[in-house]
């Protein structure tokens, strides 16, 4: 399949322009929603061990509060007319040299609307979980510090009208994401997982540096509505190059390959962070990145062709990881770097994609969230234990985790009529529709995704009890219930999203108009399709897994592809043998070069000076003198030769 | 005649240090703490008064001039435009901040406080005279003088190689000084040309017209002075050496005021005085400055002592700054200048809270530390931010000015800004590869045993206002550029570089721009 019949769909509209009008009436809140948790993250961090006893309260009051304000944005941005919903909220001008002026404005429309309502709403679902959570960690107040200065970052990362803006919460949730992997950081594994996300993220900040540096030089600004409104104008070479130095940003914050080992390690942070940081919300930035850069991506098709293809590169690399793991929570991160694949790939497919890439990062926020949650729970009642092979049974003993978890599985299948079951598949039918192959590896994943899934479920709730001794393992507090119940609700509705269109018709102001393509099978012809390839995953996961004892300990003799899987696919060896052990010997190669060489020669220069002077003088004391005599007898000489070539 | 607010600013200080030098020996160590401390807070409020009044359009401001050495054209003229105002004010705010913090640095030295406190102060009103000097040979006697208040501190109080470290630390910058001369003596020559006799007057010699040759050797004479003093490879190892062995409030001294004057010099007289060199010498100066941020940052990475990593660390980031001025353009100039002051910020709150856990270790090796962050959290959390700053990241001050440069390295060449943006990746790695070493973990035995104790009272007041500045900076630094920005715009017009337009016109009416 070669490249332009990969990317056949013709273009049929210039993309929207942003073009907000500046905010008024109940608009005028916008700024709130990110200040309420920013305070609450300075007072949390700043008020000392004497706010331990109502930290957590005020850490989920502030989130609570902008969840509300949200709401109520959103309903009016609703009440308004169509061409009528995106405004902007002039904070401050940020900083300005020449001509290039960067203003911190927040842009509120369809697009940023949804953001805020899943950040806050299931940010503070998670927030609440929390409480139960980390009851008996020492530092909690800092951790709901933390919590609170990820919302504010993520609430930035969605609001700012600027790529510079933009890059300001980028790194923002960048900075909460390494403090919370790292929050056990007594832990070496903690610390060092932490480094390693901030560092491989960095390497995709490159991109977005160096990507937001060309947009400057091509549009002479770095706003949204100023580089949307002359995207069409720039040639179709530097929109590539902005396409790819984006996608290399996102690839570093949305774990997509090759920047994806982070987010394995990253499960060293407490549960909650993995729910919502490391599924819902901070990991889907590089997705929204793409789909918020439309104007950039909807003109350049090479770029959109590289966007797809890590889509799905990263997708199966996702799925083949999460099959083979034994650790819960590593599991659930393989298949969240998979579905994240999913959606980049849906972003990939441009104007046919976009709104379905945004819907699917919001199903998956419900039912990741719910279902990371869930494996909280079971290592709440497990002692902490996250390896499958020690669970076992233990629906009857977490009847109510059990039933959420439940929920979030088939969302995440693609069971009618749960929320993953609208949103995958029309990323399948979509995919179909650009390219075949491209299809079809959408189609595998739901397989295989299917497979990991039933594989989980069997290990960690049905089988034979494999507990370690003396466990009891028992159902979590009202506190952790309470909000897998509202998750599990969310991951069962999350479909009603696509009533009549609805998403699609709500985004169209941002991404512009959905281009259509027709299967030869039709949608439930496609539908069929999945689901069985659904059902094949789960019945040999059935057949491997269910049907027989799970040992407790993970087998030796496994096939080649089972060993690969346990070790990443390789990822981090590579990155060993490629960059990290050729590096530190160059390092400390160069240690001894700026010693020996640079330092020698200097040294050498000055002692050889010195030498001359000691000859040319009688004897006299003092280093520092002769030393600045020779210097300035070299100067002279320097002088001379200058009005020499000055007066000849 | 007007309030000579410079000439008291630099006078007050070196009085001060002058009658602290000479005091009876009766008087006591923290006597002459108080009057240092209460010296250099009297000099901060003329600062900020001076920040107050400053008019942001106006040019060079609270000018004094007189005649000083008729023959030579000599005078004792002193004035600030933005860019100078912003270094004296990062003068006069971390000179107390110094004093605060190395309060008991002094009392085991050769010369006990009062000396310590004495060279501080002379050296606070020093870097004022050279950040002010409108006269080129002025400035060429502060530029020289500066060195001997460094010289003493490092030989007097520093550790135990302070010796060498101070002859090495003398050594190169004499030699950066005497080339200089060379070029300042040439200078006059040229200038003696002119019908209106010589005249050393920064006014007066920007209209100078010299030849071709003649202002490239002296732009190259001015230019290895400050390649020393801003050190850049292959002129840099004596910055670790020095700050290895120096006090941490005279490597703040040092590395956050000092070495400012180098990229100081280069915008202020290497732009003005040799428009026509400094672009002709913009390539190699930009290759440079690249090498620098690549070299600087890897020895950083490299190194196991903490003073040694911060003083690479700066190598890096004045290959940024010197980057940032060569570029030739608004946002490149605009970050650098803004650059050198939040370069101050980061460094010096980095150098001094790395001194405060040296202190209590008793060893500046890091591969020696460990689980600090447990017994002592403030301590971890505040070189966490001052670390944190300097790897750039946004919402502390120094981002705007890296994000600046590598867009202005980007519109002078796409791939000067490829190779200089591998800094973000490399300092990500010198950073938070140090923290997780010194901070993290379960840490060795010794400290589970004997905990170390936290910051106390005056350490945290020492160093806080430094990170509460970089936090405002950070997100609100429109004050500082707008007294920077007009300079900037006059830099270029006098070197005669102009920003070149988007390939895509912003209005985008006419539909025609690309070629799509």
């Amino acid at each position: 399949m070669n490249a332009p019949a990969l990317m056949s769909a013709p273009l049929m509209h210039l993309p929207p322009v942003v073009d907000p009008s500046a905010t008024s009436g109940v608009f005028s809140l916008l700024w709130l929603v990110v200040a309420l948790p920013a305070l609450g993250a300075v007072v949390l961090l700043l008020a000392g061990k004497r706010a331990d006893a109502w930290a957590h309260l005020l850490g989920c009051a502030t989130v609570a509060i902008s969840f509300l304000i949200s709401l109520i944005l959103f309903f009016s941005l609703l009440g308004r007319g169509h061409g009528d919903r995106q405004v902007t909220q002039h904070l401050w001008t940020w900083f300005s040299a020449g001509h290039y002026t960067v203003n911190l404005d927040l842009l509120y429309d369809p697009l940023s609307a949804l953001f805020l309502l899943l950040i806050t709403g299931v940010g503070g679902i998670i927030h609440v979980y929390s409480i139960g959570y980390m009851e008996h960690d020492e530092r909690r107040r800092r951790f709901f510090g933390y919590l609170n200065l990820f919302v504010a970052a993520m609430l930035v990362l969605v609001l700012a009208s600027d790529y510079v803006g933009l890059f300001l919460g980028w790194e923002g949730v960048g900075l909460a994401s390494y403090l919370l992997i790292g929050f056990w950081q007594h832990k070496p594994s903690a610390a060092a997982a932490a480094k390693k996300a901030f560092v491989i993220n960095r390497v995709g900040d490159m991109g977005l540096f160096l990507g937001s540096a060309l947009i400057f030089v091509t549009f002479g600004s770095t706003s949204f509505a100023a580089v949307s409104a002359s995207s069409h104008q720039a040639s179709s070479g530097t929109l590539t190059v902005i396409g790819l130095l984006l996608l290399l940003g996102a690839c570093g914050k949305s774990a997509q390959f090759p920047l994806q080992t982070w987010l394995l390690d990253a499960m060293e942070g407490p549960t909650p962070v993995s729910a919502l940081i490391h599924a819902a919300t901070m990991v889907t930035a590089g997705v929204y990145l793409i789909v918020r850069s439309n104007f950039i991506f909807s003109l350049s098709e090479n770029a959109r062709t590289a966007v797809i293809v890590i889509g799905c590169i990263t997708l199966l690399m996702g799925a083949v990881i999460g099959c083979a793991k034994d650790d819960i929570k590593k599991a659930l991160a393989g298949s969240t770097m998979s579905q994240i694949g999913y959606m980049v790939l849906a972003a990939g497919l441009g104007p046919a994609g976009y709104a379905f890439a945004i819907f699917h990062l919001l199903t998956h926020g419900f039912f990741k969230a719910n279902m990371f949650l869930g494996a909280g729970s079971v290592m709440h009642g497990m002692d902490d234990d996250v390896n499958m092979r020690h669970y076992g049974a233990l629906r009857k003993a977490m009847p109510v985790t059990f039933a959420t978890f439940a929920i979030g599985y088939l969302a995440i299948l693609g069971v009618p009529p749960f929320a993953g079951f609208w949103s995958k598949d029309k990323i399948i039918e979509a995919a179909f529709g650009q390219n075949f192959v491209v299809g079809l590896c959408t189609l595998v994943g739901a397989g295989v995704t299917a497979f990991y899934m039933t594989r989980l479920m069997l290990m960690t709730f049905e089988t034979s009890k494999r507990w370690e001794k003396g466990m009891h393992p028992h159902e979590s507090p009202k506190v952790m219930t309470n909000p897998l119940k509202s998750l599990a609700t969310l991951s069962a509705l999350g479909g009603l999203f696509l009533v009549n269109g609805w998403i699609t018709t709500w985004l169209t102001p941002v991404v512009g108009e959905r281009v259509e393509h027709s299967l030869a099978v039709g949608s439930i012809g496609m539908s069929l399709i999945a689901l069985v390839v659904v059902g094949i995953g789960v019945a040999v996961a059935w057949q491997l897994v269910g049907s027989r004892p799970v040992p407790r300990v993970a087998p030796e003799n496994v096939s080649v592809f089972t060993r690969a899987a346990r070790a990443d696919l390789y990822g981090d060896a590579v990155n060993d043998e490629v960059v990290i052990k050729p590096g530190v010997a160059g390092i400390r190669g160069l240690g001894v070069f700026d010693g020996s060489v640079v330092d020698g020669i200097v040294q050498g220069l000055a002692a050889s000076l010195t030498a001359i002077s000691v000859k040319l003088r009688l004897v006299q004391n003092g280093f520092v003198r002769s030393y600045a005599l020779a210097v300035l007898a070299g100067a002279l000489i320097v002088i001379f030769a200058m009005l020499a070539v000055n007066f000849s | 005649m007007s309030f000579p607010w410079l000439t008291v600013m630099l006078a007050v200080p070196v009085v001060v240090a002058l009658a602290l030098a000479f005091a009876p020996k009766s008087i006591s160590a923290t006597t002459v703490k108080q009057i240092a401390l209460g010296t250099s807070l009297v000099v901060l409020v003329l600062g900020i008064v001076m920040a107050i009044r400053f008019d942001n359009n106006g040019g060079m401001q609270f000018t004094e001039t007189h005649d000083w050495i008729k023959t030579f054209g000599a005078h004792y003229a002193l004035g600030v435009d933005g860019l100078g105002l912003s270094l004296v004010l990062l003068t006069v705010i971390l000179t107390p901040v110094v004093i605060l913090a190395s309060w008991n640095d002094g009392d085991e030295g050769r010369w006990g406080p009062k000396g310590f406190f004495a060279w501080i102060l002379a050296l606070e009103g020093l870097a004022v005279g050279v950040f002010a000097a409108t006269d080129v040979f002025l400035f060429y006697i502060f530029f020289e003088a500066t060195l001997i208040p460094i010289y003493f501190l490092v030989g007097g109080y520093g550790g135990p190689n302070r010796a060498k470290a101070a002859v090495k630390f003398l050594l190169y910058n004499l030699f950066g000084g005497l080339v200089m001369l060379a070029a300042v003596i040439a200078l006059y020559v040229e200038s003696a040309k002119a019908t209106s006799g010589p005249s050393y007057l920064l006014s007066d010699l920007s209209h100078l017209h010299v030849g071709t040759d003649v202002g490239r050797w002296m732009f190259l004479g001015f230019m290895v002075a400050f390649v020393v003093k801003a050190p850049l490879f292959p002129l840099h190892t004596w910055l670790a050496d020095t700050c290895e062995e120096a006090t941490p409030g005279t490597s703040v001294l040092l590395v956050s005021v000092l070495d400012k004057i180098g990229s100081f010099g280069m915008v202020r007289f290497c732009l003005v005085l040799f428009p026509e060199a400094s672009r002709w010498a913009t390539p190699a100066v930009v290759v440079l400055a690249v090498i620098s941020i690549i070299y600087g940052a890897l020895m950083a990475i490299g190194s196991d002592n903490i003073p040694r990593l911060i003083a690479y660390t700066s190598v890096s980031h004045f290959g940024f700054i010197v980057l940032g001025i060569f570029v030739l353009n608004s946002q490149g100039l605009s970050g650098a200048n803004l650059y050198m002051f939040n370069h101050g910020l980061s460094t010096a709150a980095l150098f001094l809270i790395g001194g405060f856990l040296i202190s209590r270790k008793g060893t500046a090796s890091i591969s020696r530390m460990g689980g600090i962050e447990k017994v002592a959290p403030v301590l971890a959390g505040l070189f966490l931010v001052s670390g944190l700053a300097t790897l750039s990241l946004p919402g502390l001050s120094p981002f705007i000015s890296e994000f600046l440069v590598i867009v202005g390295a980007f519109v002078y060449s796409p791939w000067a800004a490829a190779f200089a943006v591998t800094g973000i990746v490399l300092a990500a790695l010198y950073i938070l590869v140090m923290y997780q070493r010194m901070m993290t973990g379960p840490g060795p035995e010794e400290i589970a045993s004997s905990p170390i104790s936290d910051l106390n009272l005056r350490e945290i007041v020492s160093v806080v206002p430094v990170i509460a500045l970089i936090v405002l900076l950070g997100f609100f630094p429109k004050p500082l550029l707008d007294m920077l920005n007009p300079g900037v715009q006059h830099s270029l017009v006098q070197v005669g570089a102009h920003d070149p337009t988007p390939t895509v016109p912003l209005s985008g009416g006419s539909g025609e721009g690309g070629s799509k």
